[in-house]
C-alpha cells in the first residue's frame, strides 16, 4: 500500500471485523441480512449496537440462517436496497446454491467472509478454504491483508458492485485480522458517503414491452420485470457466456475504483490485482494471499540483507484473476513458489497455484512453480518456514526439484 | 390485528378488476385444470395494493416463464427452492427502508406502496422451505405467504412430500407389493403456522372463490405476516380428470378433509360450507367420494386395501373433531 497524501482520517483502534462493521456503518447500507459465525461475529453484534443505538438507518435482519441470510440480501436487493452480509466457513458453504443465484441473476450484493477452515473436523481457525471453495460461483473476490485494507475494501466493494453488476466478496483472514486489534485509519462519515453515494438503480430497455423507456432494473409495480426465469438449452449458454464477459468487465471499475478511493483516502493498492514487492530483479518469488503476506515481505527484507535476491507478490483480486499481470510480473523470475492455504483434493496442487501455473503455460518464459501448501485450520506459518520456501527455491533455480507440491509447518 | 370491515366480492366487480390486472396471462404451460392457476388470480384480485411477488421453485414458476418469455404482468422474482420466505423478507425489509427515507419519492418511475406475495408449493412449504418461513414469521415481515398445496412434488414428477396424504400413490410411495401408497399422514402445517402466533392464518379451497378472496384480502391486510394454505388439485399428479378440479375442491371441504377456517390472533373460526357441517354433522360426506374421483388413491378401493379408507376415514375425523373444538363447537 502507497500512502499518498494525508486526508482528515481518524485513527481508530479497531479489529478487523469492526473495521468492516464501521465501513459498512458508512456505506448507506439499507439492508443487512446475517447470520453469527466464528470468526465474522463480531461484524453482526457492531452492527446490532450501530441499529440498536440508532447509529444507522437499516434494516437489519437476523435471518435463522446462512442460506437466508443472502437469500434476503438478494431479495433486499432486487428491491432497490443496498444490501451487505457477512459470513465464514460453514455460512459461506450454507450459502453455496445462492452464491450462484446472486451472481448470475448480476445482483450487486457485498459480503465480507471472514476466511475459516472448512469443516470437518471443525475449526474456527483461518484458512482460506471457504472462499476458495467459492471461487467459481462468479462473485468477484477482494483478499484483504489487514484491518485497513478490510475496511477499505469494505468501502470499495459496494462502488464496484454496483457498477459491474455483480456480487463482491472482500475476505479478511480469520483471527489474525478480525479479531487483531490495528490502528485504522477511518474516513469521515460525509467522506465514505459522498463516495459510495445513494445505491442508484441502473436502467434497462425492454424494447417489446417498454419501446424506448429506460426503466429501473428493479422490482417495481410500474415497470413490472420477471427476475429468475427458467432459462434451457435454448439461451442458458449465451447467458454463461455474458456473465463471464461481465467478470471481465468488471477489471477496469474496480481499477477505477481505486484511483478514485486514493484520492480521498491517500490509501492506494496499486497496481490493484495485485502488489508486487522487490520483485524487479528477483531470482524467485513467493505469490500469495492475505495477511501471510505481510510476514513474507519481512523476511524478504532478512534474506535481501543476506544478498539473496527474493521477492513477494500478494494477490489481491483473485476474481477476476489477473492472469495477463501475473505472465508479464512472472515473465522475468525463473522459479516461482506460492502459498495456497486451501487444498483442492484430488488436484495436483492448491487453488492459486492451478491458476498460476495454468496463466504461466501461455507465456514464453515458463518459470517452474512450485506450491507450498500451509497453514490449514490455522497453523502458524513462522518465518523460518517462509526462509525455509525461499531458500529451497533458491536452490531449485539450480536444479529442479521434485516434488512440485509441498506442505509447509505439517507434521511428516 | 385483521381489519374488521368484511369485504363482500362482487361478481361483476371482479370480472372487471380481473380484465385489468390479471397477473399471470393465457399462454402459460400449466397443464388444463391445475388448481395453482386459480389461486395465483384470486390473489391478485384480492389485492388493494400493487404487489411483488416472489415464486418458489416448482410447478408455477416453471409454467409461468421461460427466458425470454414471461406470463407475469406484475413484478415477479424466483431465486430457489427453499428461501422464498428469505426472499420475501429481504424485498419486504427494503421496501419499509426505502419508503421510510422516501428514496424514490423524486422518481415518478418508481412504486414503493405494494405488498409482498411469496408462493411455494407444498414441497416448498411443508419439506425444504419450512426454516425459511419459520423465521420470517417469528420476524414478523409483513409478507403474505400462500402454499399452493398440490400434495408432492409435481415439478419434478409427482415424488412425495411432507403435505402429501396418507395412502396417496407417488414415484416415490408406489403402490408396491408390500406398502401400498404413502404410509404416513400429512404434516400438520396450519398448526405449524398458527404456533408462530402470526396475526392471519387461513386455509381456502379456490372452487369457494367468495371465500377464498375475503381470506386473501385478510391476509394482505394483517398487520404482520399471513399464511394461507390453498388446496390445489393436479390432474396431472391426482389421476383425475381436468374437469373434476373443481368438484375436488368442493368434495374436499365436504368430506372435511380440507375444512375451511381461518386463525385470528389465535382465534379458530370455521367458514364456507365447514361452518354448515359443523352445524348439521349429517352434511359431512364420507372420505370415498372424494378418494374415488382421482387415480392416486385408486388401490385403495380393492377390497384387501380398505382398511386403508377407513384408516384415512379415521384421520379425517380426528382432524375434524380437534378443529370443531378449537373453533367451539
Ligand atoms: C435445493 C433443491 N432441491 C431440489 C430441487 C428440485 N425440485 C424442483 S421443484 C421440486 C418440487 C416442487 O414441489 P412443490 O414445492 O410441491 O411444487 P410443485 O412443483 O408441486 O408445484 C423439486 C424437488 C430444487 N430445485 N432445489
Ligand atoms: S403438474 Fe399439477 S400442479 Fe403442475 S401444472 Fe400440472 S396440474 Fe398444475
Ligand atoms: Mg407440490
Amino acid at each position: 500500500m502507497v500512502v499518498q497524501k494525508s486526508v482528515s482520517q481518524t485513527m481508530m483502534a479497531l479489529n478487523g471485523d469492526e473495521a468492516v462493521a464501521w465501513a459498512v456503518k458508512q456505506s448507506n447500507v439499507d439492508v443487512v441480512a446475517a447470520y453469527p459465525i466464528t470468526p465474522q461475529t463480531i461484524i453482526v453484534e457492531r452492527i446490532s449496537e450501530f441499529v440498536h443505538n440508532g447509529e444507522v438507518d437499516m434494516e437489519f435482519i437476523r435471518v435463522e440462517s446462512e442460506h437466508s441470510a443472502l437469500s434476503a440480501s438478494w431479495g433486499a436487493a432486487l428491491a432497490g436496497a443496498r444490501a451487505f452480509t457477512a459470513t465464514a466457513a460453514n455460512g459461506l458453504a450454507l450459502m453455496w446454491e445462492i452464491l450462484y443465484i446472486t451472481a448470475s441473476t448480476r445482483t450487486p450484493v457485498v459480503m465480507a467472509v471472514v476466511n475459516r477452515a472448512l469443516s470437518a473436523p471443525i475449526n474456527i481457525h483461518n484458512d482460506h478454504s471457504d472462499s476458495m471453495g467459492a471461487r467459481d460461483s462468479g462473485w468477484i473476490q477482494i483478499y484483504s491483508e489487514d484491518a485497513q485494507e478490510a475496511y477499505d475494501n469494505t468501502i470499495m466493494a459496494f462502488r464496484i458492485a454496483e457498477e459491474a453488476m455483480l456480487p463482491v466478496m472482500i475476505t479478511l483472514d480469520g483471527f489474525t485480522i478480525s479479531h487483531t486489534l490495528q490502528n485504522v485509519s477511518v474516513l469521515p462519515d460525509e467522506v465514505v458517503s459522498n463516495f459510495v453515494g445513494i445505491r442508484k438503480i441502473p436502467r434497462i430497455k425492454l424494447p417489446h414491452i417498454y419501446g424506448e423507456k429506460e426503466i429501473p432494473l428493479m422490482l417495481n409495480p410500474k415497470y413490472p420485470i420477471s427476475f429468475g426465469p427458467l432459462d434451457l438449452f435454448d439461451y442458458y449458454f449465451e447467458h454463461k457466456v455474458q456473465q463471464n464477459e461481465a467478470m471481465k468487465a468488471s477489471v477496469p471499475i474496480i481499477e477505477k475504483v481505486h484511483r478514485e478511493f486514493a484520492e480521498i483516502s491517500g490509501r492506494s493498492y496499486e497496481p490493484v490485482h495485485m502488489i508486487p514487492y522487490k520483485t524487479e530483479d528477483a531470482d524467485v518469488v513467493l505469490l500469495g494471499l492475505s495477511s501471510t503476506m505481510s510476514v513474507v515481505r519481512k523476511v524478504v527484507d532478512e534474506l535481501r540483507s543476506e544478498g539473496k535476491r527474493v521477492g513477494a507478490i500478494r494477490l489481491r483480486v483473485f476474481r477476476p484473476f489477473p492472469a495477463d499481470m501475473i505472465r508479464k510480473e512472472l515473465s522475468k523470475i525463473s522459479t516461482v513458489g506460492i502459498l495456497d492455504r486451501s487444498l483442492s483434493f484430488g488436484a495436483e496442487g492448491g487453488p492459486v497455484f492451478m491458476e498460476v501455473r495454468s496463466a504461466l503455460y501461455s507465456s514464453s518464459s515458463k518459470p517452474t512453480v512450485y506450491d507450498y501448501v500451509y497453514g490449514l485450520g490455522g497453523r502458524d506459518l513462522p518465518p523460518k518456514l517462509i526462509k525455509k520456501a525461499f531458500n529451497e527455491l533458491l536452490e531449485a533455480r539450480e536444479e529442479p526439484e521434485k516434488p512440485v507440491i509441498k506442505y509447509l509447518g505439517v507434521r511428516e | 390485528m385483521v381489519a374488521k370491515a368484511v369485504w363482500r366480492p362482487d361478481i361483476k366487480e371482479l370480472a372487471r378488476i380481473e380484465g385489468q390486472k390479471r397477473p399471470v396471462e393465457s399462454g402459460h404451460r400449466l397443464c388444463a385444470g391445475c388448481g395453482a392457476g386459480i389461486i395465483i388470480r384470486q390473489i391478485a384480485m384480492a389485492a388493494r395494493k400493487p404487489l411483488v411477488w416472489i415464486n418458489a421453485t416448482g410447478c408455477v414458476e416453471v409454467a409461468t416463464t421461460i427466458f425470454p418469455y414471461t406470463s407475469w404482468n406484475i413484478p415477479w422474482a424466483h431465486n430457489a427452492f427453499e428461501n422464498a420466505a428469505a426472499v420475501g423478507s429481504g424485498v419486504e425489509a427494503a421496501r419499509k427502508k426505502l419508503a421510510r427515507v422516501n428514496r424514490f419519492d423524486v422518481d415518478p418511475d418508481v412504486e414503493l406502496d405494494y405488498d409482498v406475495i411469496v408462493l411455494g408449493g407444498d414441497g416448498g412449504t411443508y419439506d425444504i422451505g419450512l426454516q425459511a418461513i419459520s423465521g420470517a414469521f417469528e420476524r414478523r415481515h409483513k409478507i403474505m405467504y400462500v402454499l399452493y398445496d398440490n400434495e408432492a412434488y409435481m415439478n419434478t414428477g409427482i415424488q412425495r412430500s411432507g403435505g402429501t396424504p396418507f395412502g396417496a400413490r407417488t414415484t416415490t410411495t408406489p403402490v408396491g407389493k408390500v406398502i401400498k401408497g404413502k404410509p404416513l399422514f400429512k404434516k400438520p402445517i396450519m398448526d405449524i403456522m398458527v404456533a408462530h402466533g402470526i396475526p392471519y392464518a387461513a386455509t381456502v379451497s379456490p372452487a369457494y372463490w367468495n371465500d377464498a378472496l375475503v381470506k386473501f384480502r385478510k391476509g394482505f391486510e394483517a398487520e404482520g405476516p399471513a399464511f394461507i394454505h390453498a388446496f390445489s388439485t393436479c390432474p396431472l399428479g391426482w389421476g383425475s380428470a381436468p374437469e373434476d378440479t373443481v368438484k375436488i375442491m368442493k368434495l374436499a371441504v365436504e368430506t372435511c378433509v380440507f375444512p375451511l377456517y381461518e386463525v385470528v390472533d389465535g382465534e379458530y373460526r370455521l367458514t364456507g360450507p365447514s361452518v354448515s357441517i359443523a352445524k348439521n354433522p349429517d352434511r359431512k360426506k364420507p372420505v370415498e367420494e372424494y378418494l374415488k374421483l382421482q387415480g392416486r388413491f385408486r388401490h385403495m378401493f380393492k377390497p384387501e386395501n380398505k382398511w386403508m379408507i377407513e384408516k384415512f376415514q379415521e384421520w379425517v375425523d380426528r382432524q375434524w373433531e380437534t378443529l370443531l373444538k378449537r373453533a367451539g363447537y
